[in-house]
């Protein structure tokens, strides 16, 4: 958001490329939290204090931490529905473990990452070898840790760990010029999104995406597909657990600690651009989209609109951004599903123009008057019919998004 | 192991097509026998009447759901939405009752309209708005929620004895709702394989891109389904308002109808991506929900613990389908392309081995 920021000055070009970036779903995330911090601002001009500020950076980072760990695992293709359960498991691991002995705390801690990175490891590995469908894996995985969790406690708020681990969630440090107090889960989150945005650039994280976008080829491609998505998985586990150590010190030790969070995860990722499905998105705009959820209910909150129809609110803006994505990237999405096409196409030179026939007589009226246009066009590459046949029906779009195409194949 | 079952694939196609459906029955005949034995060892009687009884109670209002969730997954979409759907049909049936006989049809006729109102929403967000089916129900979802959390603070109506007697009565050992809940699995099935959209539905689960060139209207079947899993969740909702005798907000949210209807049907064989799977299969996944629930509560587990069998039961379950070779396609698509298997195939042939080697690699 800040790089956005300094990007403005320049103008003419720089401006008008920025101008499509927002519009395009890839940066609609941060037009839609630019409008609502704005929005909170109008409504509450203390808000844009520094102090008032890094409060909510630091409301927001459990959550944006957990978005940045769902990222992982939905570019790659599949769901993770049990980190709630993770978040709520290490909330009541760090109550009863610790106590008020604060020497544990270190062994503790040690002993959660490595309950969270063996919690994925299994959902991984289930899901890999065992070929279940990620869905159903961490939803058992979901039931089994919160039914487990809760037998152990209970089902009632137990444990209370001792200050000085509260104090990562909580506290930060003071004095400091503009801001009055830095807190440590702000520090927890810059380091999370930097190794996340690091790890994403890297070959570990770019397979990733290839194997979300395209398992078959991602295989022939030489990914050790199995180690690739046991390690989204063990990602995401590991983030959750990060959050529930800043939950421990935010919101206190009790089982319905991150009830939800799951939901409110693939929800920001989703807000972020996110395709569902696997193969597209940039983890930035993924916690942009915590940060917008966020934002959107502290908005509802200063608004004064009933805390019950928050749920509704967020339902609706959700449908609505993914809405606005989804019919913009229409034509790209939709070529995924055409694999065998090509297959066939390059065995016979024939194919492929009998292939555009067949596609463009979608629309019957274009057909006839287009089909030689079409066929010269998409014999080279079959895979560019989806676009061609989308820049026949609406004419401004499909710039912006063949602009956002190129990036992506360039990057 | 892929080297050689190619092979034994072709040699005995008669015994893998009735895998998908057989398999469902066997683990349900496993869960039982296993149950019948754990039941036995704490002196109890698994196959009595009043424990029959119970079990297929306990699986007519999943069964309900899991019906219309059937569809949905058929098409390759998701409804989170059903929980949501199950709380405001059970409020409006008890409010418009309002312990009046009387205003029984009427009651259900306007719940089932408001369901497929929901429904109709939720399938033009897929189809129009090309919205992921797992965000737009999600989305609409929430919207209810919020709605319920809003008007109601409680339980509120009041539910007429006349309608009560559905969830109370039963024909010897049968409860009269899970005979409904039959019955509308047996229409849905019918649905399935005699209609029109019942068809394209699997063609559209399967591969919306190949069923649009083939000249399906794609956006149908998928909107048709949307409003009868939201129907069928009504329902399910009208069902508890009989039993509770009141409406309740949260009587489908404590059900956690959502992700268990999801479970039992892909429990009963239906794949998650769309294009395969049956109905049939899916009440034997409910079945066996209701057998593990049962057999938990004559054992007195702890309710929590409870939960962490359940989710075992879901992925070991849903492990033993999938370890076995998984088919991507309808049998008799195979089928009509095994005999032939010429190399001039045409594309369609060439997809279905690709499918099929990657499910079992």
């Amino acid at each position: 958001m800040t790089a956005v920021s300094t990007d403005r000055r320049d103008l003419g070009s720089r401006l008008a490329d920025l101008g499509r970036t927002l519009v395009s779903p890839r940066g609609a995330v941060f037009l839609l939290l630019i409008v609502l911090l704005v929005a909170i601002t109008v409504l509450n001009p203390s808000f844009a204090e520094p102090s008032q500020f890094i409060r909510f950076i630091q409301r927001v980072a459990p959550i944006a931490i957990v978005a940045i760990g769902q990222y992982f695992v939905i570019v790659g293709g599949e769901f993770d529905l049990s980190m709630g359960s993770v978040v709520t498991a290490q909330v009541v691991i760090a109550g009863n473990l610790i106590g008020q002995d604060e020497a544990k705390s270190l062994p503790v801690l040690a002993l959660m990452l490595a309950f969270g990175a063996l919690i994925g490891l299994v959902n991984g590995l289930i899901v890999s070898f065992l070929k279940v469908p990620s869905f159903i894996v961490t939803l058992g995985m979901m039931l089994a840790l919160l039914g487990g969790t809760l037998y152990w406690t209970g089902g009632a708020a137990t444990g209370n760990p001792a200050d000085g681990f509260r104090e990562i969630g909580r506290g930060g440090i003071r004095g400091i010029p503009v801001i009055d107090i830095l807190p440590w889960s702000v520090l927890v989150l810059a380091v999370v999104l930097a190794v996340a945005i690091w790890f994403s650039k890297r070959p570990f994280g770019r397979t990733i995406i290839a194997l979300g976008d395209n398992p078959t080829t991602a295989r022939f491609a030489g990914a050790r597909s199995w180690w690739v998505k046991t390690s989204t998985f063990m990602i995401s586990s590991l983030s959750a657990t990060i959050a529930g150590v800043l939950l421990v010190g935010y919101a206190g030790v009790h089982p319905s600690v991150g009830r939800g969070y799951e939901f409110i995860a693939i929800t920001a990722v989703v807000l972020g651009g996110v395709v569902l499905g696997g193969g597209r998105g940039w983890v930035v705009a993924a916690a942009a989209g915590a940060f917008a959820l966020e934002a959107l209910f502290t908005l509802l909150n200063f608004a004064g609109v009933p805390s019950t129809y928050r749920d509704a609110v967020q339902g609706a803006i959700i449908i609505i951004a993914v809405a606005y994505s989804a019919t913009t990237f229409r034509a790209r999405r939709r070529g995924k599903g055409i694999d065998p096409a090509p297959a066939a196409s390059t065995t016979i030179p024939d194919a492929s123009a009998e292939a555009s026939d067949a596609a463009s007589g979608g629309s019957p009226g274009t057909a006839t008057q287009t089909s030689p246009d079409t066929a010269t066009q998409t014999s080279p590459a079959p895979a560019e019919e989806r676009d061609a046949e989308a820049s026949a029906r609406p004419a401004s779009i499909p710039s912006t998004s063949r602009a956002d195409n190129e990036t992506k194949g360039g990057s | 192991m892929s080297a050689t079952t190619p092979t034994a694939r072709r040699a005995t196609p008669r015994r893998r097509r009735l895998d998908s459906s057989l398999i469902v029955g066997i683990a349900l005949v496993a869960v039982i026998a296993i149950g019948a034995v754990l039941v036995a060892s704490v002196g109890r009687n698994f196959f009595s009447a009043g424990n029959i009884r119970d079990i297929l109670t306990g699986m007519s209002v999943l069964g309900f759901v899991a019906i219309g969730q059937t569809l949905v997954i058929l098409c390759a979409s998701l409804d989170l939405s059903v929980p949501y759907v199950v709380s405001l049909s059970s409020l409006i049936a008890a409010d418009l009752m309002a312990g009046n006989p009387a205003n029984i049809p009427m009651a259900v006729v306007a719940v089932i309209v408001v369901a497929a109102v929901i429904g109709l929403a939720n399938g033009l967000i897929v189809t129009k708005l090309k919205v992921n089916g797992f965000i737009a129900t999600l989305g609409t979802g929430l919207i209810i929620k919020g709605y319920l959390d809003t008007n109601y603070k409680g339980t509120s109506g009041q539910v007429p004895w006349e309608f009560q007697l559905i969830g109370a009565t039963g024909i010897g050992p049968i409860p009269v709702s899970t005979l409904l809940m039959l019955l509308v699995a047996l229409a849905g099935a019918f649905f399935l394989a005699r209609t029109r959209t019942g068809n394209h539905m699997f063609a559209v689960g399967g591969n919306e891109q190949v069923a649009r060139l083939s000249g399906i209207r794609t956006a149908r079947p998928l909107i048709v389904a949307h409003m009868l899993c939201s129907i069928t969740a009504a329902l399910a909702g009208l069902l508890l308002a009989s039993r509770l005798g009141v409406g309740s907000p949260v009587v489908g949210t404590q059900g956690g109808y959502d992700l268990l209807s999801i479970a039992a049907v892909v429990l009963g064989g239906t794949l998650l991506m769309g294009g395969r799977g049956s109905i049939w299969g899916t009440i034997g996944g409910v079945a066996i929900f209701a057998v593990v629930d049962n057999v938990m509560s004559v054992m007195q587990v702890n309710p929590f613990l409870k939960d962490v069998v359940r989710g075992v039961v879901i992925v070991a379950a849903v492990a033993v389908y999938t370890s076995r070779s998984v088919d991507r396609r309808r049998p008799r698509f195979a089928n009509a392309s095994a005999p032939p298997t010429g190399p001039d195939g045409a594309g369609g042939d060439v997809d279905g081995n690709d499918a099929r080697e990657e499910a079992r690699a």
